[in-house]
């Protein structure tokens, strides 16, 4: 009988976090400046250079460590990780391995089958991000741009609780929920903002010990991170099932070919020769400091989605989309704050903006437009001003340019005549030009009805509310 | 001396360290690594159980800076010290993962 495998995976998530300024420097963390322009001497690892600690990194990693059900360690501190690479110009990292600042945690995610089951979290810690690379095409040379050397890291380690994609991205998707909950980072995978590393190791159902594992990074989709398990995976059962080992070693998993490749044999951790950083001072984490920050918490999605359920009455489904992103959770509240029915504003999200972000390959995040002008175009709806069709054609332009549906409408002329006198005399027209179908509906066709609103409609160029051209015409008709 | 430092051992920590010794210089790093392992020897021939290890030498912590950005745009002061620079950037010998 063929041996049957079970994955073992655990993740090393790195998340940036949203702070303005880098962890031990006052140098901006801005995405996307000129190569170099914020740096300085500490990040750059210049000689006589001293790091300061950003207190904002110490009170999100708090954060988060609280809203992974984590210890928090009271007394805390950094390390120096040894290893020469050109990205890191002070020939270290600091980084905390010692005493970590957040340690024994978990959240629970739902499986494939709606089981739930609780992913442990090993620990949390602080770190600086590297500078990045650039490969010069003309020249046998790299550039090194110290933009983002310093720029404040978490790292968080969850125990190997996983045993396939879908859980480690149900995983993934549950921190990035808490975190952009938090507002501690935008963590987008695309963008760098969230990075997992993927550990796995496989072992014959029912084993006690583990495998030997091997670390995958350079997964920046959740597709991607699905694709390179299940390849994973069958590259470690195929060693095994030719007699072969697994060896402990980074991959690195090119997306493109769908295969991953060795980078270098997995240094042990004494290699990096860590010792305790002797240019920052511990940080001793009081109790009242905790509580502060935990009534700081803001609500998170578990709660939010209860609310929505009893305070604005939405179900369950509705309320699941509307909460699975801080950004569509936030636009729905002040949307709603500003007097509109919440089932209304929640069916331009659920409906329209899902679709839209959807056909452009966005994502919530990178939504722009204002809560008052989705709520402009629902009161031009609710005054009878549009009808529900042009509206979703003003909509995209909401989406698109953030436009104000006001001026939109009023600059493109959309507006529904108000004048019956005008609509009566179009309807007119169109009942005296199509006699078959007048005839249709007299001899009991009711439907015939429909071709004639559509006449009316497309005579109206748009400018007229179907139900009361359906009315007009009814009226007319049966006179 | 008590601590021998076997050719293996200095041969991979100079890999480490980015360090090419000459005969007499690994000699000589056997020599005072092995010494400095013996006085560490010594200092675990004190009883320390229940002190506290300690991280830092001064008395002091929660030295922090705000949130604050006060650090401008200085690249060509920061470039000055490039032995090489292109395009805004170091120039490092070429360095693919």
């Amino acid at each position: 009988m063929e041996k049957q495998y079970e994955t073992v995976i655990g993740l090393e998530v790195h998340v940036e976090l949203a702070t303005k300024t880098k962890i031990f420097c006052s140098c901006s963390t801005e995405f996307g400046g000129a190569p170099n322009t914020h740096t300085c001497p500490v990040c750059t690892g210049m000689p006589g250079s001293l790091p300061v600690l950003n207190k904002q990194v110490v009170e999100y990693a708090i954060a988060v460590g609280l809203a992974t059900n984590c210890s928090i360690t009271q007394y805390c501190k950094f390390d120096r990780k040894n290893y020469f690479y050109p990205d890191n110009p002070q020939n270290y990292q600091i980084s905390q391995l010692y005493l970590p600042i957040c340690r024994n945690g978990g959240v629970e995610i739902e499986t494939k089958d709606g089981e739930k089951k609780v992913v442990g979290i090993h620990e949390i810690h602080m770190e600086e991000d590297a500078g990045k690379l650039i490969h010069d095409e003309w020249e046998d040379a790299s550039l090194v741009d110290f933009n983002r050397s310093g720029v404040p890291l978490i790292e968080i380690v969850s125990e190997p609780d996983m045993r396939s994609a879908d859980e480690v991205i149900a995983y993934l998707e549950k921190l990035r929920m808490i975190i952009q909950y938090l507002g501690a980072s935008d963590c987008k995978l695309q963008e760098g903002s969230m990075r997992a590393d993927v550990n796995l190791s496989i072992r014959e159902v029912g084993a006690e010990t583990f495998g030997t594992r091997t670390e995958m990074k350079n997964l920046n989709s959740f597709k991607a991170i699905a694709r390179a398990i299940e390849g994973e995976r069958e590259r470690q059962i195929d060693l095994l099932e030719s007699g072969k080992a697994v060896i402990q070693e980074t991959r690195r998993w090119d997306d493109n070919k769908e295969t991953s490749y060795a980078m270098r044999s997995k240094e042990d951790a004494q290699d990096y020769r860590y010792f305790p950083e002797p240019d920052l001072v511990p940080i001793i984490i009081s109790d009242e400091w905790i509580e502060e920050i935990r009534s700081r918490q803001p609500e998170l999605r578990t709660e939010k989605l209860e609310r929505y359920k009893t305070e604005y009455d939405i179900p369950q489904y509705d309320a699941e989309i509307l909460t699975s992103h801080k950004k569509l959770a936030d636009i729905f509240e002040a949307t709603v704050a500003l007097g509109k029915k919440p089932k209304e504003v929640s069916n331009w999200l659920m409906v329209e903006t899902m679709r839209l972000l959807k056909e452009h390959d966005l994502e919530p995040s990178d939504l722009t437009f204002a809560p008052e002008n989705l709520a402009k175009l629902i009161d031009l709806i609710e005054k009878g001003a549009i009808n529900r069709t042009t509206a979703k054609e003003v909509f995209e332009k909401v989406f698109a340019e953030n436009a104000d549906p006001e001026v939109y409408v009023e600059e493109n002329g959309l507006k529904i005549e108000a004048d019956d006198g005008a609509l009566k005399a179009i309807i007119e027209s169109i009942v005296a030009a199509n006699p078959q179908s007048v005839a249709d509906y007299k001899a009991g066709k009711k439907k015939a009805i429909g071709f004639l609103v559509g006449q009316t409609m497309k005579a109206m160029k748009g400018k007229a509310d179907p139900g009361t051209v359906n009315k007009m015409l009814t009226e007319i008709l049966d006179s | 001396m008590a601590n021998v430092i076997s050719d293996e051992t200095i041969e991979y920590v100079g890999i480490l360290a980015k360090l090419e010794l000459s005969e007499e210089e690994k000699e000589q790093a056997k020599k005072d690594m092995g010494s400095m392992l013996d006085y560490i020897d010594k200092l675990n021939e004190l009883d320390t159980s229940g002190v506290e290890p300690m991280s830092h030498v001064f008395p002091v912590h929660n030295v922090f800076r705000e949130d604050v950005v006060a650090n401008g745009n200085v690249r060509e002061k920061i470039l000055a010290n490039a032995p090489k620079e292109k395009d805004g950037s170091f120039v490092v010998p070429k360095t693919v993962e």
